[in-house]
């Protein structure tokens, strides 16, 4: 028993296909119920009113728009050190939804700023990165689109990718160098948001779990939609490569 | 290594503009300019610094195109694959001589462009050496990028789209150095991040050009 043995395509999708419908379940549960408990069932914040509640969309989406990305980056060293085509098409599958999420959480972002910052946009170092961070997921997706011969493709794809993540990296603390910004810090992950305990610089406790919620909905949605995604890919190569044969034959 | 450097000079000079292209481009894009934000000399002056490093890294940009996808056309390409020299040092190489044909070009043009754009006195000294640190990473990330479309029709705007993000880093630091001096800020902080990039890309990156290169001429 390893996690290798599912590297084999159809292992992969008969144990995915088993899993699925529970993750479907359980995502749309926690996104909804969140979502209903931060939006319905929270008071509003004492300087902010309403627009707090964009957290509970604009959190999750950030936290897997950079982690998506890390997701890829593990699984194009995956396909390059072990030559695993799942790896290399979860890698594919997860781009799309790694942009959408950092559309989202930029989208959100400046529907909230408007009100609170008085502006849609500003030249922050975290709103710069992130949207650097979508032109690397537009060009990774463009290359797969463009390369015709799918090793290669994967293979290439994996090199940008390893590069990209030393640049997007690089680019973050750039931008931060280059212009102080508006933007918190970091408020959720620290010591005392995991034992739940409220301190000063964590996010409130009321607020704190609808998000927490919200975050394992987001992540499940995430997983549940690479593992349809990576069966549509190992799917449609399947056609490809049956066709191929059947020009052959014929 | 040397011959293929005098090789790809010789080219770059003898084939119709290779070498002067990159420069008239970024005499063009300096001269729209003031032509866009209008002619205020305070505005132009404050601006100039970060026009002058955007104009060299369109106008390296621009001769990407022809860096590797020639040889790669008429078969060169694979003779330098399979050459006695490693092809990490054949891409080396290649950077080196764009870098010698449009980004040294660059450099020297830049003072002459800025007093165009009414860059104040100090900023002279400190865009071209910003420049002068920064256009090896730009031509170094730029074979990188050559390399990943090397085999595609039609790759060039593929290319501007995988190149530039990879180009924020180096423009951002570089353009600091350079609006910093021109106001007589301190500079030594985005100067050595600049200076560290293009040690890291210089070192770095010839290794995943050549390796993304193997992978096209399978």
């Amino acid at each position: 028993m390893s996690i290798w043995e599912y590297a084999n395509p159809k292992k992969f999708i008969t144990t995915t296909e088993r899993v699925m419908p529970a993750l479907w379940v359980a995502a749309v549960v926690c996104i909804v119920g969140g979502l209903i408990w931060g939006f319905f069932f929270t008071g509003d914040e004492v300087r902010q009113g309403a627009t707090v509640k964009i957290i509970y969309l604009h959190v999750p989406t950030a936290m897997l728009a950079i982690n998506i990305w890390v997701m890829m980056l593990v699984t194009s060293l995956v396909w390059l050190v072990r030559r695993h085509h799942v790896s290399a098409l979860a890698a594919r599958a997860a781009a799309p939804i790694g942009m959408v999420m950092t559309l989202i959480a930029l989208a959100t972002g400046a529907i909230w700023g408007q009100p609170t910052w008085g502006t849609w946009w500003v030249w922050d170092p975290r709103l710069t990165s992130f949207l650097i961070l979508f032109l690397f997921y537009l060009g990774y997706m463009a290359l797969w689109e463009a390369i015709e011969d799918a090793d290669t493709a994967a293979d290439l794809t994996s090199f940008l990718c390893l590069v990209g993540s030393v640049f997007a990296l690089l680019s973050r603390y750039a931008v931060n160098f280059w212009n102080q910004g508006l933007h918190q810090g970091a408020s959720i992950m620290r010591v005392g948001a995991v034992i739940g305990t409220d301190t000063e610089e964590k996010v409130n406790n009321v607020y704190f779990y609808p998000l927490m919620l919200c975050i394992l909905g987001f992540v499940l949605l995430f997983v549940a939609l690479v593992f349809y995604r990576t069966g549509t890919e190992i799917r449609a190569r399947r056609i490809k490569a049956l066709l191929a044969r059947e020009r052959v034959m014929a | 290594m040397i011959a293929l450097l005098m090789r790809d000079l010789r080219l770059a000079m003898r084939a119709g503009g290779g070498f002067g292209l990159g420069l008239a481009f970024f005499l063009i894009v300096t001269v729209m300019v003031p032509l866009s934000v209008g002619p205020q000399a305070a505005l132009l002056g404050s601006i100039a610094p970060g026009v002058l490093w955007l104009g060299a890294l369109l106008a390296c940009l621009l001769s990407l195109d022809r860096l590797l996808a020639l040889d790669w056309e008429d078969g060169s390409l694979d003779l330098l694959a399979t050459a006695p020299l490693p092809l990490e040092a054949a891409v080396s190489v290649k950077a080196l001589a764009h870098w010698i044909t449009t980004g040294l070009p660059l450099v020297l043009a830049a003072p002459v462009l800025g007093v165009l754009l009414n860059l104040p006195l100090p900023g002279f000294k400190w865009v071209m050496i910003s420049l002068l640190l920064g256009t090896p990473a730009l031509s170094v990330i730029g074979t990188f990028g050559a390399a990943l479309t090397v085999g595609l029709k039609r790759g060039g705007l593929l290319m501007s789209l995988l190149v530039m993000p990879l180009y924020m880093p180096t423009l951002i630091f570089g353009a600091e150095v350079a609006r910093r001096g021109a106001i007589g800020m301190d500079i030594q902080t985005p100067l050595l991040m600049l200076a560290g990039i293009s040690a890291a890309s210089i070192a770095l990156l010839p290794f995943a050009s050549a390796a993304v290169l193997r992978i096209n001429l399978r």
